[in-house]
């Protein structure tokens, strides 16, 4: 069956391949490209832990070809530190102990650029449901929410965060993540 | 999970679409946001033999409102619509698109690939039958028009032909005096509906003009609710027609007991949905004058 010689621009640089037509894209990243820092949890497209952005739009990457990703740019992980200056919802997650195992976190943070990108300021309900499509086994989200908060310049770093009852929402209630 | 080996085309424009549809009548599949069938490609429960992607195509995916109606382009993803201005007169397709997946999953799932999956557990083919909405279908021979509740025919099963491309789906206008509402039972948030109701009303001199109710997740197919509608039309919008109504509804769904419940609680949950769904679509429809 068909080969596919791809062109896929990943974290600003240029990378070609020759794949095969049912290679998902974040078989790509992390074997092709050894960009490991995506990793794949459910694989059914439920965690969210393979989230990278896709022309700027999140997308869980293990449910997408990597021939459809040719001629696209791709953003993961590994390209959100400048040098040895972390990405400020990096530093986020590392000031607010946004993580206990880390192994939702690149997705966690991919996705969260892509909120920052659409609703510079999101409350936290919007927060809330921007992540719903990653799962975190360990941290219960408050400290992930925070972290978010405080990259939108939202919460201090160190600031306690103040403590919100939780409000429900209608499952159909369209708290548009972004909404701009 | 890895899927099965096949051909990937990605052609440029529709013509080239068609012409593949054509020569490779019956092994293609269309791919467009692939939430629905990557899935089922990596599980092997679909094994198509050519994948046409869709993503070199522009222009399919315009959300317009004319003098005649809403039109959406098929490859509108579940989040431009949730976001486009034109759609805020539209809330039944606001409660929709939002309530779909999750934020990545709207991103890049789309509308019209959502109805050509015809997955029975899915929300915009109930949504489509309950406002009478038509999809445009496109093939080398010409473009057909068909009607939501001539297309929806067994399950994950549509009217459209291996040789056709669905391009548009077309909502009537709404007219004052017009709501409607979708409202979804689900396990968890982001999960396929337990039960989904779409439900519209036009108010025309304290009555109800005209209704339309659309069942996702009851049947082996999305499903018109006629008994319902029957019941609404011409009738006072008040709690005991509404009740009638979501009787009728429940009485016409034929669910099945799965992973979501008992069929005897989700067939509750259909009367419970319709009302909740009419109550909110006769507060719309009488504020939209």
């Amino acid at each position: 069956m068909g080969t596919h010689h791809i062109t896929v621009s990943v974290n600003g640089e240029s990378r070609e391949a020759e794949v095969e037509s049912r290679l998902l894209l974040v078989h790509f990243l992390r074997d092709n490209l050894g960009l490991t820092g995506t990793h794949i949890g459910c694989d059914t497209s439920n965690c969210g832990a393979c989230t990278v952005l896709v022309d700027g739009r999140s997308t869980k990457s293990c449910t997408m070809l990597a021939a459809s990703a040719d001629g696209a740019e791709v953003r993961t992980i590994e390209g959100m530190a400048d040098g040895a200056e972390l990405h400020p919802l990096q530093q986020a997650f590392w000031d607010q102990h946004g993580l206990q195992c880390g192994f939702c976190t690149p997705g966690m943070i991919m996705q969260a650029a892509w909120l920052l990108d659409q609703n510079s300021k999101p409350s936290e309900a919007e927060i809330r449901e921007g992540i719903a499509g990653n799962l975190c086994r360990c941290t219960g989200y408050v400290n992930i929410v925070k972290a978010i908060q405080q990259a939108s310049g939202q919460l201090e770093t160190g600031e306690a965060a103040p403590v919100v009852a939780e409000e429900t929402t209608e499952p159909n209630e369209p708290v548009a993540a972004g909404g701009s | 999970m890895i899927p099965g080996e096949f051909d990937y085309t990605r052609p440029g424009d529709i013509g080239a679409v068609l012409r593949v549809l054509k020569e490779r009548e019956g092994e293609a599949k269309v791919l467009a946001g692939g939430h629905s069938l990557l899935p089922m490609m990596k599980l092997r429960l679909s094994m198509p033999t050519v994948l046409v992607d869709l993503r070199g195509l522009s222009g399919f995916d315009e959300i317009n409102e004319t003098d005649d109606g809403l039109s959406i382009g098929a490859l509108a993803t579940h989040r431009q619509i949730l976001v486009h201005p034109v759609i805020a007169s539209y809330p039944m397709l606001t409660d929709t698109a939002g309530g779909i997946g999750d934020p990545q999953v709207r991103n890049w799932g789309t509308i019209g690939g959502s109805c050509a999956h015809a997955d029975p557990y899915s929300d915009w083919p109930a949504v489509l039958l309950a406002t009478n909405a038509s999809l445009v279908c496109r093939s080398e021979e010409g473009e057909r028009v068909i009607g939501a509740r001539d297309f929806f025919i067994d399950s994950f099963a549509t009217a459209i032909e291996p040789t056709e491309l669905l391009t548009e789906i077309r909502f009537p206008k709404r007219p004052s005096g017009a709501g409607g509402a979708y409202r979804k039972l689900e396990r968890r948030a982001g999960d396929f509906a337990s039960v989904g109701v779409a439900a519209r009303l036009r108010l025309d001199g304290g009555k109800i003009a005209d209704a339309g109710i659309g069942l996702a997740a009851v049947a082996e197919m999305p499903i018109a609710a006629t008994d319902a509608e029957a019941v609404l039309t011409g009738a006072t919008p008040d709690e005991v027609t509404f009740r009638a109504a979501a009787d009728a509804a429940a009485a016409q769904s034929r669910p099945v007991t799965d992973g979501h419940g008992p069929a005897e609680y989700k067939r509750a949950m259909v009367a419970e949905m319709t009302m909740r769904a009419l109550r909110l679509a006769h507060e719309r429809a009488a504020a939209f004058s």
